[in-house]
């Protein structure tokens, strides 16, 4: 190694601070869950999230009232805010399983302090992603079709369809990261049981806790099947937003049809989820202390990875537009001239500015270390990944081969409704998570401290 | 039978690196039916206690290959025996288009053999356990490190044992019962 890189690394913010004991990583992490009371703003925090998640239900329950009418969704527009939604809150979640899984794999101990709060919001975003396609189906009653069960009607479903691909992709990405995430906590659920007062809390604990011991034997099969689940569910997520991308890509729709999509998509889905993962980590640092344990270089590591996944998302729409000349195919061409100069173009220019210009500042090493500069980044971010997956799905569909089946598409207060409230249902998770849990993973921290070290 | 009414002698350590020590010099004391506690995994632990066969990659295999199995002979047999539908003249077993579900059966499976089968092999979940009849072990899942012997060991006897393990030079000493 190099002088100058070895001066490069000690330069470099610690993971965690100095003068932190296993005791005291134990102590500041599992107050939060055990001791702390819950503060005016939490209340107000989680009131706020809870309400919308209650308008979210009554624009559901009406949806079931009247059918998919009410939504702005209609031919030749019949994937609006419904598929939109699904794909940009399924995108959120990739930064989570990134974090827990890839970034195990790739022996990146920065992650230890963020992978648990980061997997919490995959679990939440999949949970938020998985209602749309089951309310958009039409007749949500019947939404268990989806799934291959023997049948009076002796019909199976339709394997060669990349719908189906998607119901096992994300059903089966759900079922991981829940599965990876509880995992996880099992021996953090050990240490709340040995630490709660509370009988109640023991006893709830204690039982999620399994009889947990930290027995040398069961660590070493623990670290075996963590392992193994990481290796698993990295292919796992990248399949899961390649397979949300042939949703797309196996039609001919214009705009559509290109092999471009799994890559830029998967890329895609990590630049958003970045951004959420960082709009979520600062409030809660700051708010529960906790500046020790996520410090300025996860901030600047995930302003990096957000600046390399926007770069690649960059280059998709760099290939997209390449396309749309070079194929020669006049539908191509007029897809890319119809989101320059048609009815949406202002939504592409936002979407050019939000995901590739304003990112750009990250390039500034004093910006991606302020807390506030980043969260700001990081919404803009989001804005624009959302806008993206809107021209995806509704520019597309709205200019097609015949001028006959254009048309417009305008969403209803309804589709808005639902939209705010899955954000609110996602804060309200959230929210619910940071007081029951231990948000930040404490035995991973403890391996992190310099006394964990070992000699053979 | 009737229950051993003690289940074993068990030390407490400060440190790690403590553990790791007196766990290697009890097992090659001739001790052979040991085990260690920490509040995190440590590299090399489950070694010295003597545990040597990892089952949990072979579950996981086996979980793999049957959830791949699973997902292609399922299409397969709904696509092109119980049900064969004839979509835009393509075959009925068309293999390519099953590839994705496929991967993500064997995916599946290989999860829930990874999670259960930890589990199972661990013996867990276990509702009573001994150990948790020492108030101090409570530590061990912050900052303390516990090693024990388990009285059915045959080399195992309460005053031998106690004075083996005063020699580690431990924080505590303990006799567990059952």
């Amino acid at each position: 190694m190099n002088e100058q890189y070895k001066s490069t690394i000690e330069e470099r913010a610690p993971v965690i601070e100095p003068g932190h004991t296993f005791g005291t990583v134990t102590e500041k992490i599992s107050a939060i869950v055990l001791t702390r009371p819950a503060s005016n703003g939490w209340f107000a925090g989680f009131g706020i999230a809870f309400l919308l998640t209650m308008m979210m239900l009554y624009a559901i329950g009406y949806l079931f009232l009247k059918g998919i009418g009410i939504w702005g969704s209609t031919i030749p527009i019949g994937w609006g805010f419904a598929i939109v939604n699904f794909v940009w809150w399924i995108g959120i979640g990739h930064a989570g399983t990134l974090i827990s899984a890839i970034l195990l794999l790739l022996r990146q101990s920065w992650r230890n302090s963020i992978n648990r709060f980061a997997e919490a919001m995959t679990l939440f975003a999949v949970a938020c992603a998985g209602i749309y396609p089951a309310i958009h189906v039409g007749r949500p009653w019947l939404a268990y079709w989806l799934f291959p069960y023997p049948n009076t009607m002796r019909v199976w479903p339709q394997f060669r369809s990349p719908l189906m691909w998607d119901v096992f992709a994300v059903s089966t990405y759900a079922t991981t990261s829940a599965l990876f995430w509880f995992i996880g906590l099992i021996p953090d659920l050990g240490t709340l049981r040995d630490r709660a007062t509370h009988p109640a809390a023991r006893l709830i604990y204690g039982a999620l806790a399994m009889g947990w011991r930290g027995s040398a034997r069961h660590w070493a099969r623990y670290e075996t099947a963590y392992l193994l689940l990481a290796g698993l569910a990295t292919p796992l997520v990248l399949s899961v937003h390649t397979v949300v991308s042939f949703d797309f890509a196996i039609g001919i729709v214009p705009g559509w049809h290109t092999t471009i999509f799994p890559p830029y998509f998967v890329a895609g889905a990590i630049y958003s989820g970045f951004a959420m993962v960082l709009m979520l980590a600062i409030p809660i640092r700051k708010i529960y202390g906790l500046e020790d344990f996520i410090t300025e270089r996860h901030l600047q590591n995930s302003a990096k990875v957000m600046l390399a996944t926007g770069l690649i998302v960059a280059y998709g729409y760099g290939i997209e537009a390449f396309m749309g000349w070079y194929s020669g195919d006049r539908y191509d061409a007029f897809t890319i001239w119809n989101r320059l100069h048609g009815p949406y173009a202002v939504a592409y220019y936002c979407l050019l500015a939000c995901n590739i210009f304003v990112p750009q500042v990250l390039w500034i090493r004093k910006l991606r270390t302020s807390p506030v500069a980043l969260f700001c980044i990081s919404f803009v971010v989001l804005v624009g990944m959302w806008l993206e997956r809107f021209i995806i799905v509704v520019v597309s569909l709205s200019r097609d081969f015949l001028t006959s089946s254009w048309g417009m598409y305008y969403p209803t207060r309804w589709d808005w409704m639902t939209y705010i409230g899955t954000i609110g249902m996602f804060l309200a998770l959230m929210f619910l998570f940071l007081r029951l849990l231990p948000s930040i993973s404490i035995f991973e921290m403890r391996t992190l401290l310099p006394e964990a070290e070992v000699k053979e | 039978m009737k229950r051993d009414p003690i289940y074993g002698m068990m030390a407490e350590f400060d440190s790690a690196q403590a553990l790791l020590d007196a766990a290697r010099s009890t097992h090659q004391a001739g001790y052979q039916k040991i085990d260690a506690y920490s509040p995190f995994p440590i590299e090399g632990l489950a070694e010295e206690i003597g545990f040597h066969h990892n089952r949990v990659p072979l579950v996981v295999l086996i979980g793999g290959i049957i959830g791949g199995l699973t997902g292609y002979l399922m299409q397969y047999w709904m696509a092109a025996v119980d049900y064969p539908i004839n979509v835009g003249g393509k075959p009925l077993h068309s293999w390519p288009a099953f590839i994705v579900i496929t991967f993500e059966m064997t995916i599946l499976f290989s999860v829930l053999s990874a999670v259960f089968g930890m589990l199972a092999l661990n013996g867990l979940p276990m509702p009573y356990h001994p150990v948790f009849n020492v108030p101090r072990f409570a530590m061990a899942s912050k900052d303390r490190f516990f090693l024990i012997v388990f009285s059915s060991d045959p080399k195992y006897n309460p005053a031998g044992t106690r004075s083996f393990l005063e020699g580690l030079a431990p924080r505590s000493i303990s006799e567990v019962p059952s």
